[in-house]
């Protein structure tokens, strides 16, 4: 089928990109690859746009210039068939969750499930147990509401239903944002695993510098209204730039580099 | 695109041996195509021939194809009937090891209860939240009016600015509304009546009807449930979300008492607004009676507004104008109540608006047919 033809290319590519609100720029020119299978971990201060870049390249922001592609494919133009289709093969997980309030967790996954496929319901109950199990929530979790989970399970929870297609693009924003230490390095080990076993390209957002350290495969950074840099963080510690120097070279970018050096 | 998939479809076919039954699968085993394939070998579990599932030829799996395996590998285990996996590839392997290493018994629904109980429970349950409402709604309304009192005694601060904006919010916004509204009422009950009182020649009485009704009842009553949709469920709504947002908290960790930050401000609005709303509406009930009777029935602005003088007694006014402001009172307990009991998620702030308006206007109508008997017993008919 036409998106798995290009299986060599990048799953991304995004090139000329530009966002502005009203005459606010928030990209110009901004140029990005991310390979497949890889995790690409995107950094950038407060207000660089890294969840404008985010909702540009899956359809949810409307972008003024630019060409935004996933598995070779231009999202812009795409008709409503195609569009469906190209949205079947990624997992988004919103900062918070974005679980449906009204929908028990169970329910929540079977969502995309059911719009998109003819699946018996045995089946789908039984692809939700398996789903929850797999992003560690507990086996009570099912039938509880949004509302009943704590910050941590709510983003177990948004993980399943990203997976439920068993997509091979999964977009993380901000994933272990306000988990405790513990719960944010089992996330990590989590997104390395599912990694692993469903050969997942990841795109992800974050602030953590374990995470970055420990999952990301290359690091793209957003400054001055473009990717700056990308690269593994060895390659990004060489770069010269004072607002990479400080963010990896500051104090908590010294104790994070420290333990993964001691951790191995 | 659906004819460049075709040649990846997930099929499956079966041939039978001696040996027993072998399962070909074929394509695609991914969730797209998963379903009659499960629904086949779900059939098969129990079978007594031995049970061989070939996957040489597929293509690609990922976790609903390795869990339909592990699933029929482990029924068929369980039952002790044979089972072999022939031609998986390590990719395949892998998943469905990982599969084994996440199962646990989940539950995806609540669990069920016989009828019974469930009746009950329900019962239980709705009695115990009528309780619990009655019972927060007074201790909400005591709050209220103790805050109120040292609000006056000026004990604490009067917060004006609120009180103003809400005031223009309930009040000055709503005067298009509401005065379309009375004038649209005063022309319709106009109508009514002529074409009632007309049968019996007594047309001109068509004044006292829209006169009277308009100032006692109709003025009032349509403002007081114009303001319970308006307002009250505004009220809910506003504090709902602030509750959810966990603004209120913060106001009372910064020392603002929300009842006296939130609530009065409010209260106060909507009782001072109500009375003047209320008398305004009557005026242009009054005015859209006065143009349909001298349009359908000929007589001029002059006489009815004579007539109303002679018909409507001053009792009838201040019948509607005291009213007013208990109804604009009982609108915004309502509406905040509701606003404050919000907790949990965003529906909540939806259902707990719906319920202000309609308790505001039950309320309403309630407090308006005691006040009916109670003007009258005090001879002001």
């Amino acid at each position: 089928m036409a998106l798995e033809d290009d299986r060599r290319g990048p799953v991304i590519r995004v090139t000329g990109l530009r966002n502005s609100f009203g005459d606010q720029v928030i990209h110009e020119n901004l140029d990005l690859e991310v390979r497949r299978g890889e995790i690409i971990g995107i950094v950038g201060g407060s207000g660089t746009g890294k969840t404008v870049l985010m909702r540009s390249i899956i359809g949810l922001q409307r972008y003024t210039a630019g060409e935004v592609e996933i598995f070779g494919r231009r999202v812009s133009g795409l008709g409503e068939l195609e569009e469906l289709e190209l949205r079947r093969q990624f997992g988004v997980l919103f900062q918070n969750g974005a679980l449906f309030s009204t929908l028990t967790v169970a329910e929540n996954i079977e969502v995309p499930m059911r719009e998109f496929y003819h699946i018996e319901d045995a089946l789908m109950d039984e692809i939700a147990a398996y789903k929850i199990a797999m992003v560690g929530l507990p086996p009570d979790a099912g039938p509880k509401h949004p509302s009943e989970l704590s910050g941590g399970m709510k983003k177990r929870a948004g993980l399943a239903r990203a997976l439920a297609l068993d997509p091979r693009l999964l977009f993380l924003d901000e994933p272990t944002a306000g988990l405790d230490p513990i719960g944010a390095a089992a996330f990590d080990q989590l997104i390395l695993q599912l990694r692993q076993a469903l050969d997942l390209t990841v795109f992800l957002i974050t602030h953590d510098l374990d995470t970055l350290h420990t999952i990301c495969d290359r690091v793209a950074v957003l400054a001055d209204k473009r990717v700056l840099t990308v690269g593994t963080i060895d390659e990004l510690l060489a770069f010269d730039h004072p607002w990479v120097q400080e963010y990896f070279r500051g104090p908590r970018g010294r104790a994070a580099l420290a333990s993964t050096a001691a951790g191995g | 695109m659906a004819e460049a998939e075709a040649p990846a479809e997930g099929r499956i076919s079966e041939s039978e041996t001696d040996e027993g039954r072998t399962v070909h699968l074929s394509g695609r085993m991914t969730i797209r195509f998963i379903d009659p394939i499960s629904r086949r070998l779900r059939a098969l579990e129990a079978d007594p021939e031995p049970l061989t599932i070939d996957l040489a030829d597929i293509e690609r799996i990922d976790t609903a194809g390795a869990w339909v395996l592990y699933r029929t590998r482990t029924a068929r285990e369980a039952a002790g009937l044979p089972f072999q996996l022939t031609g998986a590839s390590d990719k395949a392997e892998e998943l469905i090891e990982q599969i084994c290493s996440h199962t646990q018994p989940t539950k995806i629904r609540p669990d069920p209860m016989p009828g019974f109980i469930r009746t009950l429970e329900k019962l239980g349950a709705w009695i115990t939240f009528v309780a619990t409402t009655f019972g927060g709604f007074l201790a909400f309304l005591g709050l209220t009016l103790v805050s109120l009192g040292k609000v006056i005694a000026a004990r604490r601060a009067f917060r004006w600015r609120a009180f103003i904006n809400q005031f223009e919010a309930v009040g000055v916004a709503s005067l298009g509304i509401i005065g379309l509204m009375s004038f649209l009422v005063g022309i319709v009950v106009a109508q009514q009546g002529a074409v009632q009182l007309r049968q019996f020649g007594a047309d001109v009485f068509v004044i006292n009807l829209v006169g009277r009704i308009t100032f006692r009842e109709l003025g009032v009553l349509m403002t007081a449930i114009m303001v319970a949709g308006r307002s009250g469920s505004a009220f809910a709504a506003q504090i709902g979300s602030m509750k959810l947002a966990e603004e209120v908290d913060a106001m009372r960790t910064i020392g603002m008492p929300p009842i006296e930050v939130l609530v009065i401000p409010r209260l106060l609005a909507a009782v001072f607004a109500m009375p003047l709303l209320a008398f305004y509406g009557s005026m242009l009930g009054i005015l859209g009676g006065m143009l349909l009777t001298w349009a359908s029935l000929g007589i001029p602005p002059a006489t009815f507004v004579q007539r109303i003088q002679e018909v409507v007694p001053l009792t009838d006014v201040w019948v509607g104008l005291i009213k007013a402001p208990v109804f604009g009172l009982v609108i915004a307990v309502t509406g905040c109540f509701q606003g404050m009991q919000v907790r949990g998620n965003a529906e909540e702030v939806g259902l707990r608006t719906t319920a202000a308006v309609v308790q505001a206007i039950f309320l309403v109508i309630v407090l308006d047919a005691f006040f009916a008997v109670f003007f009258s017993a005090i001879g002001w008919n």
